[in-house]
C-alpha cells in the first residue's frame, strides 16, 4: 500500500471542499472541546465537594461514648434467667469522658502500616467571655501542624496561620462567628471560662471558618496541652482519637476492630458520610453521558458529510479504480479523510477544552464552605485529553468506515457505463 | 494451463449474461486477439456489447464465461486486488468522458497511476509525466487544474496518463465520440502515432467509421457476435 499516495489525494480531497470539511472538523472540535471542559470542570467540583468531607472527615474517629450498660446485674444472675426483667429509669454509670490508656492505644495505631495518621484531640467545653456575656463553646486542644498534615485544617483558617498556634502556647485559633459577635481581631486576647470555673486569657491567632454557622458560632481550636490546662487534666487526658488510612476502604474493618478491642466507639468514614459516594459517581455519570453524546452527535455530521462527499466523487472512484488502484485503496483514501478531519478536528478540540478550563478556572467562585477557595475548580488530568483524542479517532474512523466500505464496492463500470 | 500465443491479448469464447432485468445473453462466444503493435477497432451499433466487451477485456467487468489472457496469462479467476495490479501495470485507458480527477493538477493526474505502481521514486515519475505531456504537446498545460482545460486538451492529458506505466495495451472507449472533428482527427492521429512509433497496441471502441478505417483492423460487432475476421485458427 502506497500511504504516501493515498495521503496525498485524501489530502488534495479535504482541501478541495474546504468548507465541508471544516464543518466536520468542527463539529468534532466542538465535542471534543466540550468533552474535556466538562470533564475537567466536573471532576473539579467533584474533587471539592469529596475534599470538603474527605478532607474534614476523620476515616475513623474514636472516642469513649457515655452510655448505659448494656447488661444490668439482674441479667447475669442465673435465678431470674428464666423471668422476665424489667429495670426502670436506667442511667449510665458514671465513667470518665476520657479514651482509657489512650497514648498507648495511639502509639499502636501509629505503627499499624495501613495508618497514615492517628492524632489526638481534647474536647472541653467552656464559656467565652465578651464583657458581661457569656458565650457557651467548646474548645478542641489539637496537634495543630498534624491536623493541617492529615485534615488540611488551614483551608479553613481564614486569618492567620495555623503554625502561629503551634509556635504560641497560649493562642487559639477562634471560630469566625463568634469573632464577630465579639468584635475581635488577631492579635487580641479572649478570657475562655471552664466548667469548673478557671480563667483563662488566651490570644487570637486565627479565626476559623467552616460555612456552617453552627459550628463557626462556638467552636475553637487551641494547642493540646491548652484544653488539658483548662480541664484541669494531666498529659494522657484525649478524649478523641482521629486515624486517617492511606486506602479509606480499610476504615469500616479497622473501625470494628478498634471498638471491639478496646471497648471504645469507633465510627468509620463511610457509615457516618454514606450519601457522598452516590453523589460522586452519579456526577460522574452525568459528565461522561453529556460528551459522549456530543461525540455521536459529531460522528453522525462527519458520517453525513463523507456519505455526500462519496456520492460526489463517485467519477473519481471509477477512474481510481480504472488506472489500477484497488478497492482498499479507495477504501483507505475515505478512511484517512475521516481520520484526517478526526486528528485535525480532535487536536483543535483539546486546545479550546484546554483553553475553555484555564478560563473557567480564572472565574471567581467563593464559597463559604471553603474560604481559600476564590475561583471554580478545574482538574486539568492528561487521562481527559487522552480519552478526548482517542475518543475522536474513534468516532470519525467508524463514522468514516461505513461510506468508505461503500466506496470499495463501487463498481467503476456501472458509473462509466452510466455516463 | 495457458499455452504459448502469439496474442498480447487473447480472448478465448467469453460469454455475457444480463440477470436484470430479464436473463439476456449480451456477449455470445466471443474470441479474437491483439497481436503485439496492432492498433484494432471495435465497431458495432449501440447496445450490440461492444462497450460491454471493451470492459471484460480490461478486467474491470469480472462477471463473464470464457477466458481471456493478457500476455498468455489467464485473467479469468482472478481476485479483484490482482486485477487492480494487472490494470495498473499493464492496461492504459482513454475514455469518451475523459474522466480526470478535476482538483489535481494535470501533472498529478498523469502522475497517479505510477505512483500507485511505486516503482520509481517521486522525482523519476515527475519526469516520466512530463516527457508524456510533451509527447503530446500539452507540456504547457502541466500545473493546471483539470477541471479548467479544454475537452480536447483533457483527452491528451487521459493519454498521457494512460501511458505513463508503459502498458502492454492502450484501451479507448470512444476516445474521440465527445470531440469536435479537428481534436477528434488531432487525438486520432496521436493513436496511431503510438501505434507505428512506438510499437504500442491499442484497442477502440468506436462510432465513428472515418476513424475506425483508417486502424489496422476492425472488428465488427452484431447482437452480441463477430461478424468481421473470425479468429483463424493458427
Amino acid at each position: 500500500m502506497n500511504w504516501s499516495t493515498i495521503l496525498g489525494i485524501s489530502k488534495t480531497h479535504l482541501r478541495s471542499r474546504i468548507k465541508q470539511s471544516s464543518i466536520a472538523a468542527l463539529g468534532v472540535t466542538f465535542g471534543i472541546g466540550t468533552f474535556v471542559t466538562l470533564a475537567s470542570f466536573m471532576t473539579g467540583l467533584n474533587g471539592l465537594l469529596d475534599g470538603l468531607i474527605l478532607n474534614r472527615t476523620p476515616h475513623v474517629h474514636i472516642y469513649n461514648e457515655i452510655e448505659p450498660s448494656e447488661q444490668q446485674p439482674i441479667t447475669l444472675a442465673e435465678e431470674f434467667s428464666e423471668g422476665i426483667n424489667l429495670v426502670r429509669s436506667i442511667k449510665p454509670k458514671k465513667s470518665q469522658l476520657r479514651i482509657h490508656n489512650a497514648l498507648p492505644l495511639l502509639n499502636y495505631l501509629r505503627q499499624q502500616e495501613s495508618v497514615r495518621g492517628a492524632i489526638p484531640q481534647v474536647q472541653a467545653q467552656v464559656f467565652y467571655l465578651a464583657g458581661s456575656i457569656e458565650l457557651n463553646g467548646l474548645v478542641f486542644g489539637v496537634d495543630v501542624m498534624e491536623e493541617e498534615r492529615l485534615f488540611n485544617i488551614g483551608d479553613y483558617v481564614i486569618e492567620g496561620d495555623p503554625q502561629d498556634l503551634a509556635r504560641n502556647k497560649n493562642g487559639i485559633i477562634l471560630g469566625a462567628g463568634l469573632s464577630k459577635k465579639m468584635s475581635l481581631k488577631i492579635g487580641d486576647r479572649v478570657q475562655l471560662s471552664s466548667v469548673k470555673g478557671g480563667l483563662f486569657p488566651l490570644k487570637i491567632v486565627g479565626f476559623y471558618q467552616s460555612g456552617l454557622a453552627e459550628i463557626d458560632d462556638v467552636q475553637s481550636y487551641v494547642n493540646l496541652a491548652t484544653a488539658q490546662r483548662i480541664l484541669g487534666e494531666g498529659k494522657n487526658y484525649i478524649s478523641d482519637i482521629n486515624v486517617k488510612l492511606y486506602d479509606m476502604a480499610e476504615a469500616p474493618l479497622m473501625a470494628k476492630q478498634i471498638s471491639d478491642q478496646y471497648d471504645l466507639t469507633a465510627i468509620d468514614i463511610k457509615t457516618a458520610n454514606a450519601q457522598f459516594e452516590t453523589g460522586t459517581q452519579i456526577r460522574n455519570i452525568i459528565t461522561y453521558a453529556v460528551s459522549i453524546t456530543l461525540l455521536i452527535v459529531a460522528g453522525f455530521g462527519i458520517y453525513n458529510i463523507l456519505n455526500m462527499m462519496i456520492y460526489e466523487k463517485m467519477n473519481d472512484i471509477a477512474i481510481l479504480k480504472a488506472t489500477g488502484f484497488s478497492g482498499k485503496d479507495v477504501k483507505m483514501i475515505f478512511i484517512s479523510q475521516a481520520l484526517l478531519i478526526g486528528i485535525i478536528g480532535g487536536v483543535l478540540g483539546l486546545i479550546i477544552g484546554y483553553g475553555l478550563s484555564v478560563a473557567i478556572s480564572y472565574i471567581p467562585f467563593e464559597t463559604e464552605a471553603l474560604p481559600t477557595l476564590k475561583t471554580f475548580p478545574v482538574n486539568n488530568d492528561p487521562t481527559f485529553y487522552l480519552i478526548g483524542i482517542v475518543f475522536a479517532l474513534a468516532a470519525t474512523f467508524f463514522a468514516g468506515y461505513l461510506p468508505a466500505a461503500k466506496a470499495e464496492k463501487i463498481d467503476p463500470v456501472d458509473i462509466i457505463r452510466g455516463q | 494451463m495457458s499455452q504459448p500465443s502469439p496474442y498480447i491479448l487473447e480472448a478465448r469464447n467469453i460469454n455475457k449474461y444480463f440477470r436484470e432485468p430479464v436473463l439476456f445473453h449480451v456477449l455470445k462466444d466471443i474470441s479474437f486477439g491483439i497481436k503485439p503493435g496492432e492498433f484494432v477497432s471495435i465497431m458495432g451499433k449501440s447496445g450490440c456489447g461492444k462497450s460491454t466487451l471493451l470492459y471484460i477485456l480490461s478486467t474491470m467487468d469480472t462477471d463473464y464465461e470464457g477466458s481471456l489472457l493478457l500476455k498468455g496469462e489467464e485473467l479469468q479467476g482472478k481476485s479483484n486486488k490482482e486485477l487492480s495490479v494487472v490494470r495498473n501495470e499493464h492496461i492504459g485507458f482513454v475514455f469518451q468522458f475523459h474522466y480526470l480527477l478535476p482538483e489535481f493538477t494535470v501533472l498529478e493526474n498523469v502522475m497517479l497511476p505510477a505512483k500507485k505502481l511505486g516503482r520509481k521514486s517521486n522525482a523519476e515519475i515527475k519526469e516520466d509525466a512530463l516527457k508524456k505531456l510533451e509527447l503530446l504537446d500539452i507540456q504547457g498545460l502541466a500545473s493546471k487544474l483539470a477541471y479548467r482545460i479544454s475537452g480536447g486538451e483533457k483527452q491528451r492529458v487521459a493519454i498521457a496518463r494512460a501511458l505513463i506505466n508503459e502498458p502492454t495495451i492502450i484501451m479507448g472507449d470512444e476516445p474521440t465520440g465527445n470531440l469536435d472533428s479537428k481534436n477528434a482527427e488531432n487525438v486520432f492521429d496521436i493513436l496511431k502515432q503510438l501505434s507505428t512509433d512506438k510499437g504500442m497496441s491499442l484497442l477502440v471502441v468506436t462510432h465513428d467509421l472515418d476513424f475506425a478505417e483508417k486502424t489496422d483492423r476492425i472488428i465488427e460487432m452484431a447482437d452480441g457476435r463477430i461478424n468481421g475476421q473470425p479468429l483463424k485458427p493458427l
